[in-house]
């Protein structure tokens, strides 16, 4: 069934709109990862524009985001006043995110820079992620039981403030950092951040696992609620449309990830993140490297 | 066929001199609907005359349909540092979002480049590009590629030997617009040739338009984009929540 998307100016397979949105919604449950770095390559492919593609999967992120936090609140997963202090940051982050985003697109290297952003964080993040999953379950196969973190330079900082839920008493400056970069991301990139923010608040803050998915969708809704409201007041580029059903799809997807993820051990988790985002950074690293088929784009048809 | 009839009462009923046009469209709105995949527009005519058929060269007939035109920035690869990236751009200062061309035969046999020129009728005359800017050189490489590109998309047609002329009267073509057609009023024109001159020329307008809800959020995200936007986040929240609750209940 075709339907016609009045800001995209386009006409798309209704099902595969909410076929795609299922797909990122069981990521986005089993994860905690907004699902953005994925809908934005897909929705590309499927002929939406760039732009409407990248601000309307910051709406459909508030929505996949909703329904699993509401899921994590019940359970009790989401460290609030982390979240709040990640959030803060967030927000200033997706301000000067969008500074950055205008400034490159008067360079006219927004697509390329957006690009290398993507394989470059992604690459590293995977590789990271895969390696350290690996030694955790080399380490509980061992039998040997898994170690808390040592005392790093993370405990050396000032500003230091308690938060109980994950069990720590630590400076509130990396957290902040934290959220501004995951901000910083969600407006340049069109991705909710949670891809940088999950590993960086297991590594960097050391927060337990149970409460890092929660926290990081907690703080995504707030940001990626934010990028919406500024993309929709100065590109006019969110297709209502569109992120309708790509959130039908969306919220069913997350609601099965989430119980998916309930059965899942962290470990292996994580190692299937890792390797979901190897994957598309290999595929947006081949687009780079090989000679693409068309060299010249159009822009500014509109 | 009724439209034929009708045709030759006005026809017959008009003071004629030389070769005129008159023609007729299937249609001179094109409503994009929630569900519009795309439109065919059936395009129709006759060609009165006060005197016989003129002997010699055949009558031929070209109908254009062109959408708005809009500036295009058009942009290069080039490998750098092993990557792709876009090093060269030009900006085509006027090309249609929409462009078909349909003719008795093939255009260079029913138009002659001086009346091509003058009328702009093929695609690549249909574009305005001042130029390259400094040092890019090959600037028709980039216009090229644009018709390559929007011809992909089915944006840029050619149909020579689509329009059925029936003794040098009556004439039909019909043009298919596709899903990806943007808004705007599209220029119909028809000519009349012979020896690849321009006899006579008519020209009307077609209005594409976003219609009922595609038109309201459409006006809403332009005019009013802070309730668009707010608008867009209640429905998300409304549908994120709604779901959560309705598995809840599924669960219970």
């Amino acid at each position: 069934m075709q339907i016609y998307l009045p800001i995209a100016e386009v006409s798309v397979n209704a099902f595969l709109l909410l076929g795609i949105g299922g797909l990122v919604g069981v990521l986005s449950g089993m994860f905690g990862v907004g699902g953005g770095f994925l809908i934005t390559p897909l929705l590309f492919f499927v002929g939406i524009p760039p732009a409407v593609a990248v601000a309307t999967s910051a709406n459909q992120i508030v929505a996949s985001s909703f329904s699993g936090v509401l899921a994590h609140l019940k359970r009790k997963t989401v460290d609030l006043k982390m979240g709040t202090v990640l959030l803060a940051g967030g927000l200033a982050g997706a301000w000067a995110g969008v500074a950055v985003f205008n400034l490159l697109r008067e360079m006219g290297q927004v697509d390329l820079l957006v690009r290398l952003c993507y394989v470059l964080f992604l690459g590293v993040i995977g590789t990271l992620m895969f390696v350290e999953s690996l030694r955790a379950i080399r380490r509980s196969r061992g039998g040997a039981p898994p170690k808390r973190k040592q005392r790093t330079w993370v405990h050396a900082l000032p500003f230091k403030m308690k938060f109980r839920t994950s069990g720590l008493y630590i400076s509130v400056l990396p957290p902040l950092a934290v959220g501004a970069a995951a901000g910083v991301l969600a407006a340049i990139m069109g991705v909710g951040g949670g891809f940088i923010m999950v590993p960086a608040m297991i590594y960097i803050l050391g927060m337990p696992t149970k409460v890092v998915v929660g926290t990081s969708l907690f703080q995504i809704i707030f940001v990626t609620a934010f990028t919406t409201i500024l993309h929709a007041t100065t590109n006019y580029t969110v297709d209502m449309g569109l992120a309708v059903l790509l959130i039908v799809g969306g919220v069913i997807g997350a609601q099965v990830g989430t119980q998916i993820g309930l059965k899942m051990k962290a470990e292996q988790l994580r190692i299937l993140l890792a390797l979901l985002v190897m994957a598309v950074c290999a595929k947006l690293a081949l687009d780079l490297l090989l000679r693409p088929d068309e060299l010249y784009t159009l822009a500014g048809g509109r | 066929m009724g439209w034929r009839a009708l045709l030759l009462l006005i026809l017959l009923a008009l003071p004629a001199r030389g070769e005129e046009v008159v023609a007729g469209l299937s249609q001179t709105r094109v409503a994009i609907t929630t569900n519009f995949s795309g439109s065919e527009i059936l395009i129709f005519g006759a060609v009165k005359r006060g005197a016989p058929i003129p002997q010699g060269q055949p009558l031929h007939v070209v109908v254009t349909v062109a959408g708005p035109h809009t500036p295009v920035l058009v942009r290069r690869k080039a490998r750098r540092f092993g990557i792709w990236v876009n090093t060269d751009a030009v900006e085509v200062d006027a090309a249609p979002s929409f462009y078909a061309v349909a003719t008795t035969g093939t255009l260079t046999e029913v138009l002659n480049d001086t009346e091509d020129l003058r009328h702009k009728v093929s695609i690549p005359r249909a574009i305005r590009s001042v130029g390259a800017p400094e040092g890019v050189g090959a600037s028709a490489d980039f216009t090229e590629a644009l018709i390559r590109i929007r011809s992909r998309d089915g944006l840029y047609q050619m149909h020579p030997g689509a329009v059925d002329l029936r003794e040098q009267t009556l004439f039909r073509t019909s043009i298919a617009l596709p899903a990806n057609v943007t808004e705007g009023d599209y220029t119909t024109r028809i000519f009349l040739t012979r020896d690849g001159a321009v006899v006579d020329a008519y020209q009307t307008e077609i209005g594409v338009r976003k219609v009922g809800l595609e038109r309201w959020v459409f006006t809403l995200a332009h005019n009013q984009p802070l309730i668009y936007g707010i608008l867009s986040l209640a429905i998300a929240i409304a549908a994120g929540w709604g779901a959560s609750a309705a598995f809840r209940m599924l669960r219970n």
